[in-house]
């Protein structure tokens, strides 16, 4: 039985995976990918903004006037981060220092204002918080499946457990060129075998692939004037 | 001066905002096919950065520190950088028409560029700089986000001439020519320290 819900679930974690089919949201998939834990942490923090984000504007999808959706949807999110930022801060500040300003970054993640303006503001709030769920869980598995690889073969640890001796690791793979050698090779990997990922946008897009909030604004500001 | 001096290069060169932090990597690899369109971005960017680092830093010293508002600054500098950019791009279009057909299309792009967020931040959370140091912090990011990215524009304009194995086609070879820019950029890195010490003994 396919249960619509279920198959929310699905398409975040594979079929639409946000940062490895969809390509949405690299900035923090290279900057905290430095090791598996740092993955997690990061993935868990935009799991919860990207749930309550979906449930609050999937609610509040009749009230916000369509003109103003997209400012109503940042101050929306930027409360939701500023309150996980605080909590982080205090019940886990050793996260809070692994992953820095990236935290208060999950604001202009392009998922979140994505999957709000591709999803929540169209769906039913439970649809919203599972597609939430989904897509943060496959942006948690993405980033952390980064950081395993690039701890593991930077350092020579798997979440901090030896696998093999330092002196074998490669460094520069917990250096920022690591992180762009990483997630090309995911990118190589998967074009080899054939799924079909949104790459071409990644690089041949002029800026309007609908990826970014105000973009999107300014995309439909365009359509507006063409029309 | 020298002080200020030292916190653009340690921006520009040391820690790249693209090559060594990860912001503001959509625009870095979706706007860098031609050198010219490149150069046009990177010169919004230091325009904008600027213009950003300063008001709100000007903000959160004047404003919110004040009221005890510190919480509220990601959401309140969100908006303020939206609004400013908004409000750029209609003086430009307004005063100085030339200036506009140049930048004008990058502009909004440059709203959510994670990096000007990233950098009104850092600049208040990482670095505790003041206002003048803000503003020279958030021109030397800048002008490394330009250098970046102007410098692979031209790596690409190169590669797209190249017989690529099909897999590594599109995205995989920009970033993996961005590695490479990113390894270069690491012998900055040694610099890091005797700027540091030297930050520290120039004083305010």
């Amino acid at each position: 039985m396919k249960n619509k819900y279920v198959e929310r679930l699905y398409n975040g974690l594979i079929k639409e995976n946000p940062t490895l089919v969809l390509m949405l949201g690299m900035c923090p998939t290279l900057a905290v990918s430095t090791a598996a834990i740092n993955g997690v942490s990061m993935g868990l923090s935009t799991l919860a903004v990207l749930i309550l984000s979906n449930f609050l504007i999937s609610v509040m999808r009749n009230v916000i006037p369509d003109e103003v959706r997209l400012p109503a949807y940042i101050v929306i999110v930027a409360s939701l981060v500023t309150v996980v930022k605080l909590l982080i801060k205090a019940y886990l500040p050793s996260v809070d220092e692994a992953l820095g300003t990236y935290i208060d970054l999950i604001v202009v993640n392009c998922i979140i204002l994505g999957r709000a303006e591709a999803y929540a503001n169209k769906h039913t709030p439970g649809l919203s918080v599972m597609d939430g769920i989904g897509m943060g869980l496959g942006f948690t598995v993405a980033l952390t499946l980064a950081g395993f690889v690039r701890e593991l073969l930077g350092t020579g640890t798997v979440f901090g457990l030896t696998v093999f001796p330092q002196e074998y690791a490669v460094g520069i793979m917990i250096q920022p060129p690591g992180a762009f050698l990483v997630i090309a090779l995911f990118i190589i990997i998967m074009n080899a075998i054939g799924i079909k990922t949104r790459q071409r946008q990644l690089v041949e897009s002029d800026g309007c692939d609908g990826c970014c909030a105000t973009c999107a604004m300014r995309c439909e500001e365009g359509k507006e004037e063409t029309k | 001066m020298i002080r200020l001096i030292l916190i653009v290069i340690l921006n520009a060169l040391i820690s790249n905002v693209v090559l060594n932090q990860f912001l503001g990597i959509c625009s870095f690899l979706g706007v860098s096919q031609r050198i010219k369109a490149s150069a046009s971005l990177g010169a919004a960017v230091i325009f904008v950065m600027t213009i950003a680092s300063a008001v709100a830093s000007a903000l959160y010293s004047l404003v919110l520190h004040p009221l005890g508002l510190d919480f509220m600054k990601m959401i309140i500098f969100i908006l303020v950088i939206a609004a400013l950019v908004q409000i750029v791009e209609m003086f430009l279009k307004k005063k100085s028409p030339s200036v506009y057909k140049a930048l004008g299309i990058y502009l909004p792009l440059i709203t959510t560029n994670c990096a000007v967020l990233g950098i009104a931040i850092d600049n208040i959370d990482k670095f505790g700089y003041n206002f003048i140091e803000s503003v020279f912090s958030g021109f030397g990011t800048a002008v490394g986000y330009t250098i970046a990215i102007v410098l692979l524009a031209g790596i690409r304009s190169r590669v797209v001439e190249e017989d690529i194995p099909r897999p590594v086609r599109g995205a995989p070879i920009v970033m993996l020519a961005a590695a490479l820019m990113s390894i270069a950029f690491m012998g900055f890195s040694e610099l890091q320290p005797v700027i540091e010490t030297a930050l520290k003994g120039v004083g305010q």
